[in-house]
């Protein structure tokens, strides 16, 4: 209900809240006057037709204000992909948890940090950047997470600095964390000719425990001839409710290279929205969902080509068993300025169950009259052909199934530089359709 | 070793293969020649299990088993092979992966231990020779890209690598120059023992120069209108089918 959250926001004004900047404050001000104004979103809302948000708006979440965690390296293990010398940060229950972080060996001119200690140490950074980027006037979300700002990861990548190693930010919920809200909120700032990659990973060591929100904003700017790679990791529990948006912003020849897997969570959206403010940019945001039983997983992308000669690509595939619901929604806005936009966009789904769905709307808004723009979108089956030439040479049925299968996201996969994760994104494909 | 009794099939409500009779024995080269749309591939199909086909008379027994019981799987870890006159593009499935999937099923199917990855790739290298395909084919996706000749030679590749009883090729030497014809016959030739037979389905009369046969049939609308030596595919290279064909009507 809008007003726990309402009542919430005064007992954290209260509390938590204060120890911020004034600009925060004032900022969180704003996002709770809007977040009342705009109320959860209807179906009657063209952005969330395809999806009912009504067992988050019907639940009563209470901020997660507990610093402490119980949580050990150990339970970590499963979603660090082994990466040697990452720089990671780690959340619990959307709280920074020092001891479980380790952020060593960090490049001069290169910040990593949880938002409190920014504060401190890059209070101009900080003012000058969040909520500039990431807007709430129509984002009902953004909006509830901006009145709640309190902690959350910095990440700041001075010019000409390329960092060799991942930056990875895992935010992970407990048992404690049930009938709770996380609410990080994150800042990614490089440089021109900056270089990272950064993951974000949402993660739940407690499974089956119940139920929980994480409602994340992250905003990103991308300086002048910068390269940001964002992998983003929803691997909540069944039970958990998720909603994640990433705000871009591009500057002059700066490059974009987001990644979506999304597998957890009973309900999820991701957005992926960028601004190609520059020219010269690029834009690559492809993605992965894979859906089973009662899920509800909803991507919705956003491009917007505001100046000429940029590109986009975009490849989201998913895979649907059970009564799973996916959705895609990929919007590209060229306007009159961006001539010699090159656009691309490609969602297909592979329907494993006669009850999943998958609603698929590619959006093109093209303004500009020179421009090369595309989209297509498949949805299908397992193919007959296939399956019978494989069965033709010995393999059994159902090892010609958990192949084909694990073929069709093989590709979006392969997109990952980032060794370890594919991998390790590949094992778990591989483990999931050949173990039923 | 395959007795083909009267067989019919279907396709939706078509009949195409309307009462077909052949018998193939041990270490036999049969060829089934015929103009399009004659029904070889439906044949062909049939013989490996293609669901879409739907057999409504006759038996086929193979190696006194009703193999039209078995599912293609099955007919395959049996030691049916079929190379396909359309090999199939499998995108995201390596080469490699593939054939070793096979390769081990089939052995485990003849109680065999699977076999490790070491003595695969020797194995692979002694048939990729074989077929003379270079090895950057193994890391990529099964047929995905790959011209009309790689196809056609990947197809004699994976028969090389299973070993089949009984092969049946259709139209394994369509749109091949004379190289690579050369080379499918060599793999085709190299397989051959007292022990296997080949069905070799063809239009021209050219691969049976290189793949010489015992036997020569001429199916037409779904029948065996003619069979004979080698000296019948001659004689169709001559004066083509038509004379056949007016012949069956008569
Ligand atoms: N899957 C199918 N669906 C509909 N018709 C088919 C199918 N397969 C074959 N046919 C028809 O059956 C006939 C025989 O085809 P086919 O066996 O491919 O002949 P061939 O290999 O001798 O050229 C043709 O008329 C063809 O159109
Ligand atoms: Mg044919």
């Amino acid at each position: 209900m809008i007003e726990t959250y309402l009542k919430g926001f005064e007992a954290f004004s209260r509390n938590g809240g204060a120890a911020a900047p004034s600009w925060a404050r004032s900022l969180r001000l704003s996002g709770i006057t809007r977040f009342e104004e705009l109320g959860f979103p209807s179906t009657r809302n063209e952005d969330w037709h395809f999806t009912s948000v009504a067992p988050i708006a019907e639940r009563d979440f209470a901020p997660l204000t507990s610093a402490t965690s119980g949580v050990s390296a150990a339970q970590l293990a499963p979603f660090t992909f082994g990466g040697e010398g990452w720089h990671t940060l780690v959340f619990v229950n959307g709280r920074y948890d020092a001891g479980l972080s380790s952020a060593a060996g960090l490049p001069d001119g290169v910040s990593v940090l949880p938002l409190a200690r920014a504060y401190d140490e890059l209070p101009l950074l900080l003012e000058q950047h969040v909520g500039r980027i990431a807007s709430i006037d129509a984002h009902t979300f953004t909006a509830l997470n901006t009145a709640f700002i309190n902690d959350g990861a910095v990440v700041h990548v001075g010019k000409d600095i390329e960092v060799a190693r991942p930056i990875h930010l895992l935010f992970v919920s407990d048992a404690k964390a049930v009938d709770g809200i996380a609410q990080p909120r994150n800042l990614i700032v490089l440089d021109r000719f900056a270089k990272a990659t950064v993951i974000e990973s949402y993660a739940t060591v407690a499974r089956g425990a119940g139920a929980y929100f994480t409602n994340t904003v992250t905003e990103a700017t991308i300086g002048e001839g910068a390269t940001l790679t964002h992998l983003k990791l929803q691997r909540e529990s069944a039970q958990a409710y998720h909603v994640g948006t990433l705000d871009v912003q591009q500057g002059r020849d700066s490059h974009l290279v987001s990644f979506s897997f999304a597998i957890g969570a009973a309900l999820s959206r991701t957005n992926v929205y960028t601004e190609l403010r520059g020219e010269g940019c690029g834009a690559t945001l492809n993605g992965l969902y894979l859906g089973d039983d009662r899920q509800h997983i909803d991507h919705q992308t956003r491009i917007e080509h505001i100046a000429p000669n940029c590109y986009s690509r975009e490849l989201y595939k998913g895979i649907l068993d059970g009564a799973s619901h996916g959705v895609f929604n990929g919007k590209v806005y060229v306007h009159p300025a961006a001539q010699k936009t090159d656009g691309k966009q490609t969602n297909n789904t592979l329907l494993l169950s006669e009850r999943a769905q998958i609603d698929t709307k590619p959006q093109l808004e093209i303004f500009a009259d020179d421009v090369k723009c595309t989209h297509g979108a498949t949805v299908g089956r397992l193919d007959e052909t296939s399956l019978f030439y494989m069965k033709s040479r010995g393999i059994n049925a159902r090892t010609a199934r958990e192949l084909l299968t694990y073929a069709f996201a093989a590709d979006v996969l392969e997109t990952i530089e980032l060794a370890e994760v594919r991998e390790g994104l590949e094992a778990a494909v591989l483990k999931r359709y050949t173990e039923s | 070793m395959l007795d083909i009794k009267d067989l019919r099939a279907t396709v939706g409500d078509k009949e195409i293969l309307k009462g077909i009779t052949l018998t193939v024995k041990p270490g036999e080269v049969h060829a089934v020649m015929g103009p399009n749309g004659s029904g070889k591939s439906t044949l062909a199909q049939v013989l490996a299990g293609h669901p879409a086909y739907e057999v409504t008379g006759g038996s086929v027994t193979y190696d006194a088993e009703d193999l039209l019981e078995m599912d293609a799987e099955v007919r395959a870890q049996k030691g049916v092979f079929l190379a396909f006159q359309y090999p199939v593009e499998i995108p995201g499935v390596s080469n490699a992966y593939f054939l070793r999937a096979a390769y081990n099923e089939i052995r485990k199917a003849r109680g065999e231990e699977e076999i490790d990855p070491m003595s695969f790739a020797d194995l692979m290298d002694e048939k990729m020779q074989l077929v003379e395909m270079e090895g950057d084919m193994l890391s990529r996706s099964v047929n995905t890209g790959f011209s009309g000749g790689e196809k056609k030679r990947n197809e004699i590749l994976q028969m090389a690598v299973l070993e089949p009883r009984l092969a049946i090729l259709d139209e394994t030497d369509s749109g091949l120059d004379i190289d690579a014809l050369r080379i499918v016959a060599h793999g085709v030739n190299s397989l051959r023992g007292p022990d296997r037979a080949t069905i070799v389905v063809t239009h021209y009369q050219r691969l049976l120069n290189y793949i010489v046969p015992d036997y020569v049939h001429v199916l037409a609308n779904g029948r065996i209108v003619r069979s004979g030596g080698k000296e019948l595919a001659l004689e169709l290279e001559a004066r083509g089918y038509d004379w056949l064909l007016e012949e069956a009507v008569a």
